[in-house]
């Protein structure tokens, strides 16, 4: 029972047929569309690694069935800046060292985005809760709450 | 780490979604947030035939005022029960609990109904049901019929829906104490809780008139402690009563050891947790 899925990922439409229902949106995303920044650990939702943002919202891609995807409006860490033009939040994960291996990278920005959308992210408290459900087996963590710090402050700047 | 082969029906109204269920002779399952049932199809611990996705009625997804209660369509994302400020106003302890479900990317996904259904007796809103007596309407082929939530959830991961039942909405009543407090402990925040309590008491300047006392995380379902909610009320308001409340929700839980916690680990942190929610839920308000 093979369906053709339309969606839009980082501004470009996709047209894709043939998608078996039980196909993961992580796998549609790296293996059918060749999107491969979107990284996949756990595939049970608990690293955060394959966190992308599907109608504005951060979800897992592993937790979600690519059907489900039909008509959505998706964002990969490919559709957050270039390497010309980061994002706010990329540019403070670079000032900040907020990244080593870079394998949780894309779903730590990804969840950065939506948190930085939702809660005021006032103290460290907030940020790690916020971060709570992304696993780094690198950094300690602690650069990359500084990065988010960072960029909750420009935001307030700009805001205000 | 992949998903068995199913077909895939995405109905747009409840009673198509209960045709399409029946249709599958128990061999169906479906699919709400898909927050517990994708780990377990990507594990292959369930291997149903069919997947029928409720994502499609945008009837369940609501919540509304409804006499004395708050009613939550069973398609209501924990997003937006953390947002509510109906919830926050009327159900300040849900409103409270919300945070701990989870983390984000999951509340943005995870529906009340299918945390309900999934029963896992340290998550969050199995417990508020609880707490709160709030009732869970379901639907089958037959027709609806109306659950009370400590009746709803019969064992770690099981629920008394019938295989061709759905829910959907639960009505949760206004309570009348508007002192409380919940705590939870979780070896990671947004992990299932270790464990974890909600009170909310009725006091007057000396007595503490009523409380309402629900925990997770130490037996197979959450727990609503009647037996302690009778012994405390009436009592003397002091600086020993939170003490004394811990103590008898300690001795009124057996909790099980596993690979997380021990037994005795897991009652100490409850009653650590007890002490700590009737000392805020006394002095809040």
């Amino acid at each position: 029972m093979e369906r053709q899925l339309t969606l839009t990922v980082n501004g470009t439409r996709y047209d894709v047929p043939g998608v078996e229902p039980r196909l993961l949106l992580s796998d549609l995303l790296r293996d059918t569309l060749g999107l491969t920044g979107t990284h996949v650990g756990c595939e049970h939702g608990v690293c955060g690694a394959c966190t992308i943002l599907m109608n504005g919202d951060s979800v897992r891609a592993c937790l979600t069935l690519a059907v489900q995807a039909d008509g959505a409006d998706i964002t990969t860490v490919e559709g957050l800046g270039s390497p010309e033009q980061l994002s706010e939040l990329q540019r403070q994960f670079r000032e900040h060292h907020g990244l080593q291996c870079g394998f949780c990278t894309p779903g730590m920005l990804i969840t950065g985005e939506d948190l930085l959308r939702k809660y005021p992210l006032a103290s460290d408290e907030e940020i790690r809760e916020g971060l709570s459900g992304n696993l780094c087996r690198c950094t300690g963590y602690q650069n990359i709450v500084a990065a988010i710090r960072a960029a909750a402050a420009i935001r307030r700047e700009t805001s205000t | 780490m992949k998903p068995a082969q199913f077909d895939y029906v995405a109905p747009t109204s409840l009673s198509a979604a209960v045709d399409a269920l029946a249709a599958t002779h128990g061999e169906g399952k479906v699919l709400a947030g898909g927050q517990s049932l994708l780990p377990l199809l990507n594990f292959r611990m369930v291997r149903p035939s069919v997947i029928i996705d409720l994502n499609g009625l945008k009837e369940l997804a609501f919540i509304e005022e409804r006499g004395d209660s708050v009613v939550i369509g069973a398609l209501t994302r924990h997003r937006e029960i953390e947002q509510s400020s109906l919830i926050a106003s009327k159900l300040p302890v849900m409103s409270a609990a919300m945070r701990h479900v989870a983390h984000l990317a999951i509340r943005n996904r995870g529906t009340i109904g299918g945390s309900l259904s999934h029963a896992d007796p340290a998550a969050e809103l199995p417990m508020l049901a609880v707490f709160y007596d709030a009732t869970i309407m379901v639907q089958g082929p037959s027709g609806r019929r109306e659950i009370a939530a400590e009746s709803f959830f019969v064992d770690a991961l099981t629920n008394c829906l019938e295989p061709d039942e759905i829910v959907v909405e639960v009505e949760v009543p206004i309570p009348q104490q508007h002192r409380w407090a919940f705590e939870e402990v979780a070896r990671r925040f947004g992990d299932f809780a270790l464990a974890s309590i909600a009170v909310s008491v009725s006091r007057s300047a000396s007595d503490l008139q009523g409380a309402r006392v629900a925990a997770m995380g130490v037996a197979d379902t959450p727990l609503r402690l009647r037996t302690v909610e009778d012994q405390i009320a009436g009592m003397q308001i002091n600086d020993a009563l939170p003490r004394h409340f811990s103590e008898l929700v300690m001795s009124s839980v057996s909790p099980n050891s596993d690979l997380h916690a021990s037994a005795e680990y897991r009652r100490q942190l409850l009653g650590a947790l007890a002490e700590r929610a009737m000392t805020t839920a006394l002095g809040s308000g």
